[in-house]
């Protein structure tokens, strides 16, 4: 499985480009589905026939990723960018980011004067090698992604783009999983989560679904000084039953736990108090749906090491399938 | 109609957004007499359906009331132990203002339900920058006063932590309380829901107790567009004249329901509203809002091509605290007002609506 | 003198009150579309059908709303009190002209006299709730019989051209609305085209949603006038979009990525036909195709604006080039736009 982490996280797709990300998953998923489609705004919707006794269900995992826009080259051809979805300006200096050529550029700031500001990211621009504004081969519009290489640590799996990569692999995995669902499951592989969960509303609003289950990862509160909360990497799943944009579908919660119990499924219940996921759109899109999230325990999210733990990822898994397997009474 | 009981057994009852399964079953039995058909949908909306008593279009037009029925409330988000006792870290749902729990006392749904305090550290042993400033979600913890191993048995993340406020009777006909925003209001629909059963009225009556109105006006984006009515009216609170308020727009208590003007609201429905009020004689303000009005009126409007709505609200004092306090005498006034208008509304109405927009016909 | 300019920026249509520029803009497309209809919210939408050629739907968006202020309340002197409808920089406000209500009651903005401000006041800014307009009612019955509760106010200007320039309020968004305009009155799309004047954009681009929920369109095209901040300054900024130099096209914004596959379609009609262009920097700010594009299944939209300096206040200034540019830029960005363009699979 790692091998389809490396690939997915390393890969380029920034919010609203992304055109790889979706030609990566292709392949994967072809044997898995009985139909595959995209629709106008980009979302890779895999369709799993079920056998006309369950629900609808939408199960969605972001492909987009954070990253930046390049808003104007100056006469010495430096870039100057803006954020695409949650950048934070403490997590870029030294960093390096990916053009869709595959370009590569490196961050750097203004000259710092004071050791102990965070400086904006109007201060900081990008260094891709140009001599001056005419020889710059980027321009004003391009997006670029994060660059940076996947890590194991034992089963510590540190990269960019854990965030929602990680999730696509739990979608992934499922789909290979499930032999046999009552459920019409359609895994819809979102774009644009990162600037306001934008993709998976529009799938929504055309997929009806009347279940919705995001797949995506959650901060921890098991490193110095982080936000008390009650998740920790390698405990298990996490079941979400409120984050900051959203209250889970209580009778969604309530299965999930009894399925994780029933398969002896580490899980930990997740009440996130910043931050939201793709379930949040599916929720009140088109007549509404019954909408929860399968959460990936994450540290440093937004950063450029998100770093996740095997075990978790293979809990999420698991879950997933027990959840799609069996019948849905909510 | 007993209005003072109707809002003592409504307010009572626990119904955080997200978890409004009590709540939605004291609602229906209420109006159960009053309907056809009631029925919850997948996000937890309460839907009940009045059919049309008087003969004319087939199918008849639909009118939606809206009325939410959740209430703000805090959620467990983590368990601390300190000395052998649990303490719970929480969280809110909804705008819980910090300023007012501390001290309250609440109930803790877990296994069963457990009273809690809302505690926090004397100031003095709170950090510097801490003094002087409200207390926030970092300092203010839950207390239950068990053991920690009672509270891990009893208690989970994610549990639901109402107020416990029982109703009061005030002077003046005036009830003070938890949830009145906006149990009142599903008062006032069932107060118009009871009229309605002597009165014949050609356009059929969808009555909507919505969930998650207090996080994200949910059951009024999600109903709106699944239901699709021809015209729609959400029923909210609104600010009544008292304390830290009167230098605001502002109504006064038992001076009447308040009709809301701006961007959500269709004028055509505004003075549709105004005129039957001026027909019964009846006290009204007029209230306006510049961007979001922040009802269900700002789901309902824009789902799907487009839904003309109004808003009827309640003045209520010192919304969001415990002790919000309101006039029984609006309650039935917005009642009857919503009753009168149902019963006038006819064929022609929506012909109106259009004309209001632009005189003349449109081209085809 | 460009009387389209001139009618469309000085008539009134504050967010959720529309009525005048709704009814203005029909009496100027009504001959030359094939139907036309007031939606729910109040938007003012127009088929203009195509030669046949092309099976696809396009909604052309412009926003007929602009920003301005409602009367909230009455002080016992005559004076309104007031809150804005749609984003303002209280600094713009104080000792402005506006026109009040149906009735078009002339007041002004006004505040403490400087010469009875303390020096710390003067160094403060004034918040809308301490101003008032000012009608010269003499007491609050007065100011009743002439206004009412939530009526909308709205700045005055008369169109002005200045060379190449020109000043007007409201040109957020009526340069859009007057560029839609000639969109109609020009020859037939090879497609059928959905005119949508959009209410409510100032407030949450909520005309637009429903508007496009109602056509269901293949593809969307916004028209607007967007922010351009070309002024003197000292540091070396990025400029985000300049008077004179070209249509602004939105690549990103605060609330979306435009369609990058219409985008590029824009950008290559501009190269084709030698009409110059600026790309709006990207960030901030945020147009109706952020709404469209979350609706039905979805549909894919993008913008092409006229630059506007001094948005959101009496005193917007474009350029006519570019104005004359959008038309052209939009027009042709139309008449090539094809099924290819917009599919996917
Ligand atoms: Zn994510
Ligand atoms: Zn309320
Ligand atoms: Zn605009």
């Amino acid at each position: 499985m790692n091998d389809l982490i490396k690939k997915l996280v390393e890969a380029y797709g920034p919010s609203g480009f992304e055109d790889q990300m979706r030609a990566l998953i292709r392949p994967e998923i072809e044997k898995y589905a009985d139909e595959i489609s995209v629709d106008a705004l980009g979302n890779l919707i895999a369709h799993k026939k079920g056998d006309g006794s369950g629900l609808k269900v939408m199960v969605a995992a972001h492909m987009d990723e954070i990253g930046v826009m390049i808003t104007h080259i100056t006469e010495e051809g430096f870039c100057r960018f803006t954020n695409i979805g949650g950048v934070y300006s403490h997590t870029l200096l030294g960093g390096r980011v990916q053009f869709a050529d595959g370009r590569i550029g490196v961050i750097h700031s203004d000259r710092i004067t004071d050791r102990s500001k965070i400086y904006g990211l109007d201060k900081h621009f990008i260094d891709v090698g140009a001599n001056g504004r005419d020889d710059c081969p980027v321009q004003v519009g391009d997006a670029a992604g994060f660059h940076r290489e996947f890590v194991v640590n034992g089963k510590m799996l540190s990269a960019k783009s854990m965030d929602d990569r990680i999730g696509c692999v739990v979608a992934i995995e499922a789909m290979k999983r499930l032999k046999q669902t009552p459920h019409d499951v359609y895994f819809v592989f979102s774009v644009q989560e990162e600037i306001g969960t934008r993709g998976a509303e529009a799938a929504a609003n055309h997929l009806d679904p009347d279940v919705g289950i995001a797949l995506d990862v959650t901060t921890t509160g098991d490193v110095p000084e982080a936000i008390p909360m009650a998740v920790s990497l390698g405990k298990g799943t996490a079941i979400k039953v409120k984050d900051a944009g959203m209250i889970a579908h209580h009778g969604l919660v309530q299965l999930m736990k009894k399925r994780a119990s029933e398969a002896s499924i580490p899980y930990q219940l997740e009440v996130l108090t910043g931050g939201s996921t793709d379930a949040r759109s599916i929720q009140i899109a088109n007549g509404g749906a019954a909408a929860g999230c399968i959460s990936i325990p994450c540290r440093y999210v937004h950063s450029q090491s998100e770093t996740v733990h095997a075990d978790d990822v293979e809990n999420s898994i698991k879950l997933l399938v027990e959840l799609l397997a069996k019948p849905m009474e909510l | 109609m007993d209005i003072h009981k109707l809002l003592k057994t409504l307010t009572e009852t626990p119904g955080p957004s997200g978890y409004e399964d009590q709540i939605a079953a004291v609602i229906e039995e209420l109006w159960q007499p009053c309907v056809d058909t009631i029925t919850r949908d997948r996000v937890g909306s309460l839907i009940a359906t009045k059919r049309a008593t008087k003969n004319g279009r087939t199918p008849p037009r639909r009118i939606l009331l809206a009325a939410h029925m959740d209430e703000i409330a805090l959620m467990v988000r983590d368990v601390e132990e300190h000395n052998g006792n649990g303490f719970l870290r929480v969280t809110s749902i909804g705008g819980v203002d910090t300023r007012q729990v501390f001290g309250q006392l609440v109930v803790v749904h877990g296994r069963k339900n457990l009273t809690g305090v809302v505690g926090c550290l004397p100031a003095r042993l709170l950090p510097e920058e801490k003094q002087d400033k409200p207390f926030d979600f970092e300092d203010l913890l839950v207390d239950v006063g068990l053991p920690i191993e009672t509270v891990n048995n009893q208690i989970s993340i994610g549990d639901f932590i109402s107020f416990r406020q029982p109703l009061l009777k005030l002077m003046n006909k005036r009830v003070a309380g938890k949830s009145l925003d906006n149990r009142a209001s599903v008062a006032a629909v069932t107060v118009c829901l009871e009229q309605l059963r002597q009165r014949q009225h050609a356009w059929e009556v969808i009555a909507v107790a919505t969930a998650q109105e207090e996080t994200r006006l949910l059951g009024a984006y999600t109903t709106a567009f699944a239901l699709q009515p021809d015209a729609a009216i959400a029923i909210d609170v609104t600010f009544g004249k008292g304390p830290g308020a009167n230098e605001h727009v502002t109504h006064e208590l038992g001076g009447g329901p308040a009709l809301d003007l701006g961007p959500n609201v269709h004028t055509g429905m505004f003075n549709a509203l105004k005129a039957t009020a001026e027909e019964l004689e009846l006290n009204i303000n007029i209230e306006t809002h510049q961007r979001a009005s922040g009802t269900d009126a700002h789901g309902l409007q824009i789902a799907r091509a487009g839904i003309p709505t109004a808003i009827v609200a309640i003045p209520l004092r010192y919304m969001h605290t415990m002790v919000e306090s309101v006039a029984l005498k609006d309650i039935e006034r917005a009642g009857r007002l919503l009753a009168e208008f149902i019963v006038g509304l006819d064929e022609e109405f929506l012909g109106k609506l259009a004309k209001g927009m632009m005189e003349e016909e449109s081209k085809q | 003198m460009n009387e389209l300019l001139k009618n469309l920026t000085e008539a009134v249509g504050v967010s959720g009150e529309e009525k005048e520029i709704r009814r203005i803009i029909r009496d100027l497309i009504a001959d030359h579309v094939d139907e036309w209809h007031v939606d729910t919210m109040g938007s003012l939408i127009a088929l203009k059908k195509g030669t046949g050629a092309s099976p696809l739907r396009v909604m052309v968006d412009a926003h007929m709303d602009e920003v301005g202020l409602m009367v909230t309340g009455f002080d016992s002197n005559g004076t309104l009190k007031f809150d804005t409808v749609g984003g303002f920089d209280d600094r713009t406000l104080l000792g402005k002209v506006v026109q009040v209500g149906s009735e078009k009651v002339t007041g002004v903005i006004g505040g403490r006299p400087v010469h009875l401000s303390t020096p710390a006041q003067r160094n403060s800014v004034v918040k809308v709730d301490a101003m008032r307009i000012d009608i010269g009612a003499k007491n609050e019955d007065a100011a009743k019989g002439k206004v009412k509760l939530g009526d909308r106010a709205a700045f005055v200007t008369a169109y002005e051209e200045l060379g190449a320039t020109a000043v007007a309020k409201a040109f957020d968004n009526r340069a859009g609305c007057a560029a839609l305009v000639e969109l109609l009155r020009a020859r037939p799309y090879p497609f059928d085209l959905y005119a949508a004047f959009t209410v409510q954009e100032e407030v949450g681009l909520r005309g637009a949603q429903a508007a496009a929920y109602g056509i269901d369109p293949d593809a969307a095209l916004v028209l607007e006038c967007t922010p351009a901040y070309d002024l003197p300054n000292k540091n070396d900024v990025s400029p985000n979009v300049a008077l004179g130099k070209g249509p602004s096209i939105y690549v990103m914004d605060s609330i979306t990525v435009q369609d990058p596959r219409l985008v590029r379609h824009i950008l290559q009609t501009a190269v084709t036909h030698n009409i110059p262009y600026q790309i709006r920097q990207p960030g901030g700010g945020g147009t109706n195709t952020g709404a469209i594009q979350r609706t039905r299944r979805p549909i894919p939209a993008a913008t092409i604006a006229v630059p506007g300096r001094y948005a959101h206040t009496p005193t917007m200034m474009i350029n006519l080039d570019d104005y004359a540019h959008v038309v052209k830029l939009a027009q042709l960005t139309l008449q090539g736009l094809t099924t290819e363009i917009v599919k996917r699979n």
